[in-house]
């Protein structure tokens, strides 16, 4: 009995990339995450919906820290990665970031070439040894980011020069050349068009069987092609968590109900 | 209320607009109008600026030379007496075996007067180059004095009465006999940007004060530049926004904006009384000019950091760059051309600044170079300020002059700021 319990827990474990308890997130005195508790699942793909302003990038900027450069934004509660607290004054939020990538709502390509703009994070990391290296994590990172085919012939051209798509998929090329462990999207497809957005989901499903994908997404359609799980946040609340096929065909909360066909948003 | 297409004095909603629209466009026009008056009146400032300098300086581009044959008598000058000589007699000579009907000694050292007191030292000096002149006759073309510099400027009336007259009727036909046999040329004034200050204004240049600003001028970049970056990148990027930050800023913007005059005292009080530094030396002007320069440059740097949008940061911060990585590796090189065209503006201002120059005495009197910042020298606007004193007709051209010199510097450093800004401007 005991074993069985033990077990179990292990396998839990395993499986819980990160785990929010009791979350806080305070702008000066909005308070604009409220008691949030949830359990991100290694491997899969989490979505983010809710109406505007309900805190999705707020909550999603508190798991790499990047409310730290906010200076008016406080975060209360416990979130671990990896079963370790990240807001422990020993975690140097560098390495956290290193480890849990992020791509931005804006495409936001640095103004040099495309090589650069993948090699940067590898760079800072000391993650090649030589340029033969650095140019193949290049190279792969850009294949994983669906742009190869289209910069390769470039690759010393500015990144600040493609369209909004192909720049949208350098910065993921950029998020995934250091090999993060979770990948945090905050509306990676809202200055995308169709197809390039069909890429980008392709993408998001290939990453997952290497990462803990995280994504906002204000498209009810994106959510349940692309996730397992989704999370529904309301007012600073997460109202409902669970697989996304529930979410979307039986929800529980009337809040949910209503969001998903329209009625609140 | 009612409906949407009738008013309440049964007009439509679009006659309304109508009517409205004749005067919003009369408000448009009067505004352009007033805006192009207010440029074109600007302008019209800037050409009278201009116009009158060019129109009183021009003159002061050439200057009158006369060359005559020179007997480099062995009686007067030998090589044992060298640098000394009688050159002013040797001088004095040529002219009077020029003009021998005069006999009187007073008139004939009147007759000396055409040549420039500098003409002696320029005979002199090739003399001392050369020692196999003396006793041979040499031609040399050299300034004349002012005075009749001023004469074939035409700046001398020469119908004012002979008394009220600096060149006298005689020396006028002594002139004039010059110009007819074709002694008297005009070439460009290449001493005025060649030779140093001097006491008689065709012999007087730029060279020292020239010299005096780019010291001063590196000096005030050496020290404002970092300083002011490390400044505006600590203010902006690293210091907690707090009472004390708030109270910097502040400061700083009220330094940027504190009378020259006042940083000129505070430089003799401490620089020269307090730290016992040279008194007219480029090094403590352009330590004063620094300390003016600072405060623009910070904003100037800070306005730039600004600029960078924070997606760039995010983007930086997210690929797990630490703080210090995000700012010197892309943060302050995107803000640069904006940080260089505020440096260039600043520095700018800090060449044309005279106040704290005078107190710390860099309007002295300096026939020479300085060849190191801790020499005396003046700078570009107080040479200005020793010649707009100076007594001597010739100095009032040589004015405008040095004005029309210092405006094309001014104008070229604010021109490559401007194609700084256009080059490198980012459309994100
Ligand atoms: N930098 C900030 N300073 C102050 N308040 C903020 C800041 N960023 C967000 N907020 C507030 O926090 C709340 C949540 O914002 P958040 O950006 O997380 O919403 P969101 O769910 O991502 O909305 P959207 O879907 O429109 O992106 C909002 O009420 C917002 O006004
Ligand atoms: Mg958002």
């Amino acid at each position: 009995m005991n074993d069985m319990r033990l077990i179990e827990r292990a396998v839990d474990m395993n499986d819980i990339k990160i785990s929010a308890r009791n979350v806080q997130v305070y702008y000066g005195a909005t308070h604009a995450i409220k008691d949030v508790n949830v359990d991100i699942a290694d491997k899969t793909v989490t979505a983010f919906i809710g109406p505007s302003g309900c805190g999705k990038s707020t909550f999603l900027r508190s798991l790499n820290r990047m409310n730290d450069t906010i200076d008016i934004c406080r975060v209360e509660g416990d979130i671990l990665i990896d079963g370790q607290d990240i807001y422990n004054p020993n975690i140097d939020p560098v390495q956290l970031r290193a480890k849990v990538g992020m791509v931005f709502q804006k495409p936001n390509p640095f103004p040099k070439s495309i090589y650069d703009n993948v090699a940067y994070g590898p760079k800072i990391h000391g993650l090649a040894k030589n340029k033969a290296e650095l140019d193949e994590i290049v190279e792969k990172s850009l294949r994983r980011g669906a742009i190869w085919d289209e910069v390769k012939d470039r690759l010393n051209a500015p990144g600040t020069g493609l369209s909004g798509g192909q720049q949208q998929r350098l910065c993921i090329a950029r998020a995934v050349a250091t090999e993060p462990e979770i990948l945090l999207m905050d509306e990676p497809c809202s200055a995308l068009d169709p197809i390039a957005t069909a890429q980008v989901e392709e993408l998001i499903d290939e990453l997952r069987s290497q990462y803990s994908v995280v994504i906002v997404t204000h498209s009810m359609q994106q959510a349940a092609r692309v996730s397992q799980k989704t999370a529904f946040f309301h007012l600073g609340n997460l109202v409902e968590y669970g697989e996304t096929g529930k979410i979307f065909t039986n929800p529980e909360d009337p809040r949910t109900e209503s969001y998903i066909s329209g009625r609140i948003g | 209320m009612t409906d949407m297409t009738s008013g309440s004095l049964g007009k439509t909603n679009t006659d309304l607009i109508r009517a409205g629209l004749a005067r919003r466009n009369r408000n448009q026009l009067f505004l352009q109008g007033f805006g192009m008056a207010a440029i074109a009146f600007a302008f019209l400032m800037l050409a009278i600026l201009v116009g009158s300098l060019v129109l009183s300086g021009y003159k002061a581009f050439t200057q009158t030379h006369i060359s005559v044959d020179v007997f480099i008598d062995p009686e007067e000058i030998s090589v044992e007496r060298l640098p000394r000589g009688g050159f002013e007699e040797v001088l004095q000579a040529s002219l009077v075996s020029r003009f021998p009907d005069v006999t009187e000694r007073a008139e004939q050292r009147s007759l000396r007067g055409i040549f420039s007191n500098g003409a002696q030292f320029l005979l002199r000096d090739m003399v001392v180059a050369d020692n196999s002149l003396i006793g041979q006759t040499v031609r040399i073309t050299v300034p004349v004095s002012d005075p009749y510099d001023q004469v074939n400027k035409g700046l001398i009336d020469r119908e004012t009465p002979n008394e009220n007259r600096r060149v006298k009727d005689n020396e006028l036909a002594w002139f004039d006999a010059l110009i007819a046999e074709g002694a008297i040329s005009s070439p460009i004034n290449w001493a005025l940007l060649t030779n140093a200050d001097s006491r008689f204004p065709e012999l007087a240049g730029l060279k020292g004060a020239l010299v005096g600003s780019f010291w001063a001028l590196l000096i005030c970049f050496l020290i404002a530049f970092p300083l002011g970056i490390g400044a505006a990148v600590y203010l902006e990027e690293f210091a907690p926004k707090n009472k004390i930050s708030d109270l910097i800023e502040v400061n700083i913007n009220n330094l940027a904006a504190v009378p020259s005059v006042v940083f000129g005292l505070l430089a003799l009080a401490v620089f020269i009384g307090t730290f016992g530094m040279p008194r007219s030396a480029p090094i403590v002007g352009g330590m004063t000019l620094a300390l003016m320069t600072m405060p623009t440059i910070i904003i100037a740097t800070r306005a730039a950091l600004k600029a960078v949008p924070p997606s760039i940061r995010e983007a930086a911060l997210g690929v797990g760059a630490s703080k210090q990585q995000v700012v010197f590796g892309h943060v302050v090189p995107l803000a640069m051309p904006g940080i260089l065209t505020g440096t260039i503006i600043g520095l700018a201002q800090a060449l044309g600044e005279t106040a704290p120059l005078l107190l710390i005495g860099m309007n002295a009197f300096i026939t020479s170079a300085a060849s190191s910042p801790f020499d005396s020298a003046t700078a570009l606007p107080t040479q200005i300020f020793i010649w707009a004193d100076s007594p001597e007709r010739g100095f009032v051209s040589r004015t405008s002059a040095a004005i029309l010199v210092l405006l094309t510097f001014l104008i070229t450093m604010n021109a490559v700021a401007i194609y700084l800004r256009s080059k490198f401007e980012r459309k994100w």
